[in-house]
């Protein structure tokens, strides 16, 4: 359907900041509890519309890295900017606020409400998200604008008419979750690992829809996963291992 | 809006539990507005006895005593009123009519009542009704009698039958009236009071039987036959009580404290509606004591819906991460399940409350049937409202403990989703 990922690649400029989705400075993390963890982060960044792919073997702090990307946790030191606004910086519900405008979120598997209907499933961001809700408004009535995401995901009539996203097989769900990380168009989408439930085949016609949807969005793919095998759909390849320190059973 | 909606659709998916959840809560809710129905229900019916009475006379005692072994045949008199009394106050100007009670036999458990044909025409009950004959008619020879709708059930009597009566109240008797007889004269329709479990004699009958008995036994070797008893003096010496009925209520108080202060026989005159005021006292707390269980139903249902969404809880983390993830604040979450509690407590309330209409509806006639109790199906009170109301907000507040919990773990989880 798209064959146009390697023209659609930019190129990066470093250190050009404003450019940027996501930057992260001096970052550390650490958790204390039973189990203490840290994690130091000194520079990462994400382009705009930028598609990269973080790898790294799990328990490498992998989550702990989205968490910071998202909001979840905020540093004990550092600063992390998404489109220029620190988030650790807002309230509780602000951020939770700014998360539902600037992130779209696609996690490994279980990502729908089970009883909700597909095209509810979809619209849940713009019912928190007023920016979303606007943007996707600009392309017509919402429901049309989730129907018309998950046809362009792969995803015909009869399964959009679905009423229960419970019975869909995993792939279809993942493209329902996609659709829903993206209505909208967020600046920044966020998986974790989405294609590990999925063949190669699969996954490969999987990767290309997606992002041929966030390249129309301009939204900004981060993507974790332990497959190098993905690399090739990227615009650029990180590795956890060069961009963090991470450690397990002392605290720094 | 959308909180209910989704609170709404999670519930859907968890119908089963959720459907026995509302029944409890319905059942209890049904047990607490049952339980108001039926006291209100009993105090009416007792209202309902007696009606159109205005005094009921007998030998000083309390007034709880008086109304009850006069009106209710509960308890024994403590002293009878002589005949003279009686008539005295039959004399009375304001008095418009005066029936006589005699009461100390029965038959087979159920209590003799001797009286008058007066009796049948002034006794009124559930807003002055009257009497009426379901067979037969009033007594009109010495030992006719008449007996309540429930009495003919129990011993399967008809016009016609003879009856024996009993010396004493007791279920069994072993001092029998056997040499004399009574015919069943009429049998009374069912009016939903004491009356249906009495056998109605004339207070000459009472005499009658009696006229060969000293302290309480038969005198040896002095039977007196049936045929001769009816040609001898049978005006009674002594009845137990006596009901009044004044031309003008606004006598009534003159007229009581004149029996009162009679000068010859210490009497009381009590007014039905200020004894069963009394007895309302007395009652209370047992009433107190029905509506505390019930309330307590109440809470253990609500308990049980607590348990219920707790133990989802777990299983719903996912469902909250998700929530978390689209943009839903911790509030929201939190906001969700209190909403859930309401909703099921709400429709707890509903089908509870439609429930006990639809049992009244369809079990009235039969409760007023067998048990005399007439139940009002009338629209919830104010109060009851209150009460309706007060769940559903406990409801929510009982929501808000899992919610708690949910706003914790949800906290905790962000939106990492642990499977």
């Amino acid at each position: 359907m798209n064959e146009t990922i390697v023209a659609s690649r930019h190129t990066r400029i470093e250190g050009e900041s404003p450019l940027d989705a996501v930057s992260f400075e001096n970052v550390r993390y650490s958790w204390p509890g039973v189990s203490p963890f840290s994690l130091a982060i000194e520079k990462f960044s994400l382009g705009r519309e930028e598609k990269l792919l973080l790898l790294g073997p799990s328990g490498s702090g992998k989550s702990t890295f989205l968490s910071l990307l998202a909001g979840i946790v905020t540093p004990r030191e550092g600063r992390i900017d998404v489109t220029g606004t620190e988030m650790a910086k807002l309230s509780g519900a602000r951020r939770d606020r700014f998360r539902v405008d600037h992130f779209g979120i696609i996690f490994q598997m279980f990502n729908l409400l089970p009883y909700a209907s597909l095209i509810d499933n979809v619209l849940l961001p713009l019912r928190f998200s007023r920016t979303r809700r606007e943007n996707a408004l600009k392309e017509g009535p919402i429901e049309d604008v989730a129907r018309d995401l998950l046809a362009s995901l792969g995803l015909d009539e009869t399964v959009i008419a679905t009423v229960k996203a419970a019975s869909l097989s995993v792939g279809q769900q993942q493209r329902v979750a996609a659709a829903r990380a993206l209505i909208g168009a967020p600046q920044i989408l966020v998986a974790d690992e989405p294609t590990s439930a999925l063949d190669r085949n699969t996954e490969e016609v999987f990767l290309k829809l997606l992002f041929a949807q966030s390249e129309k969005a301009g939204t900004s793919v981060i993507m974790v996963s332990h497959d190098e095998g993905l690399a090739p759909h990227f615009d650029r390849v990180v590795r956890l291992d060069d961009i963090a320190v991470s450690s397990r059973g002392a605290t720094t | 809006m959308m909180i209910f909606r989704l609170a709404f659709q999670s519930l859907l998916n968890r119908w089963v539990t959720a459907c026995l959840t509302v029944l409890a809560i319905a059942v209890s809710v049904m047990l607490l507005l049952g339980v108001e129905k039926v006291r209100t229900g009993a105090r009416q019916s007792f209202a309902d006895t007696i009606s159109g009475t205005d005094l009921i006379v007998g030998a000083r005692s309390g007034s709880l005593n008086l109304l009850l072994y006069s009106v209710f045949r509960i308890g024994n008199a403590t002293n009878n009123v002589t005949w003279k009394s009686y008539q005295d106050i039959a004399k009375m100007p304001e008095v418009s009519w005066i029936v006589p009670l005699s009461l100390g036999d029965s038959h087979h458990g159920f209590r003799v009542l001797g009286t008058n044909a007066d009796y049948f025409t002034h006794y009124k009950f559930r807003h002055g009704q009257s009497m009426t004959f379901a067979a037969g008619g009033p007594f009109t020879d010495l030992f006719d009698a008449v007996i309540g709708s429930d009495v003919a059930d129990a011993l399967g009597y008809k016009v016609g039958d003879k009856i024996v009566v009993a010396h004493g109240v007791g279920s069994i008797s072993f001092v029998e009236h056997g040499d004399k007889p009574f015919r069943v004269s009429g049998i009374l329709a069912k009016t939903g009071t004491p009356i249906d479990r009495t056998v109605h004699v004339s207070l000459e009958a009472i005499e009658a039987i009696h006229i060969d008995w000293q302290n309480g036994a038969p005198v040896p070797g002095e039977s007196i036959s049936a045929d001769a008893v009816r040609k001898m003096d049978l005006t009674p010496r002594a009845i137990t009580a006596a009901m009044v009925g004044l031309n003008s209520k606004l006598a009534t108080f003159k007229v009581q404290r004149r029996i009162n202060d009679y000068p010859e026989e210490p009497l009381s005159a009590i007014m039905p509606g200020v004894a069963l005021q009394e007895l309302w006292g007395l009652i209370g707390t047992a009433e107190t004591a029905l509506s505390v269980v019930s309330a307590m139903v109440v809470a253990t249902a609500l308990l049980g819906m607590v348990t219920m969404i707790l133990t989802t809880l777990n299983e719903r983390r996912r469902e909250m991460a998700i929530l978390r993830s689209v943009g839903a604040t911790p509030a929201t979450v939190l906001g969700l399940l209190a909403a859930e509690g309401g909703l099921l407590t709400l429709a707890g309330v509903v089908a509870g409350t439609v429930g006990l209409y639809v049992g009244l509806a369809l079990l009235r006639p039969y409760i007023d049937h067998t048990y005399g109790l007439s139940l009002a199906i009338d629209p919830p009170r104010a109060d009851e409202w209150l009460k309706l109301g007060l769940i559903v907000a406990a409801g929510f507040v009982a929501g808000l403990l899992p919610a708690i919990r949910a706003y914790r773990l949800s906290l905790a989880d962000g939106m990492m989703v642990r499977v």
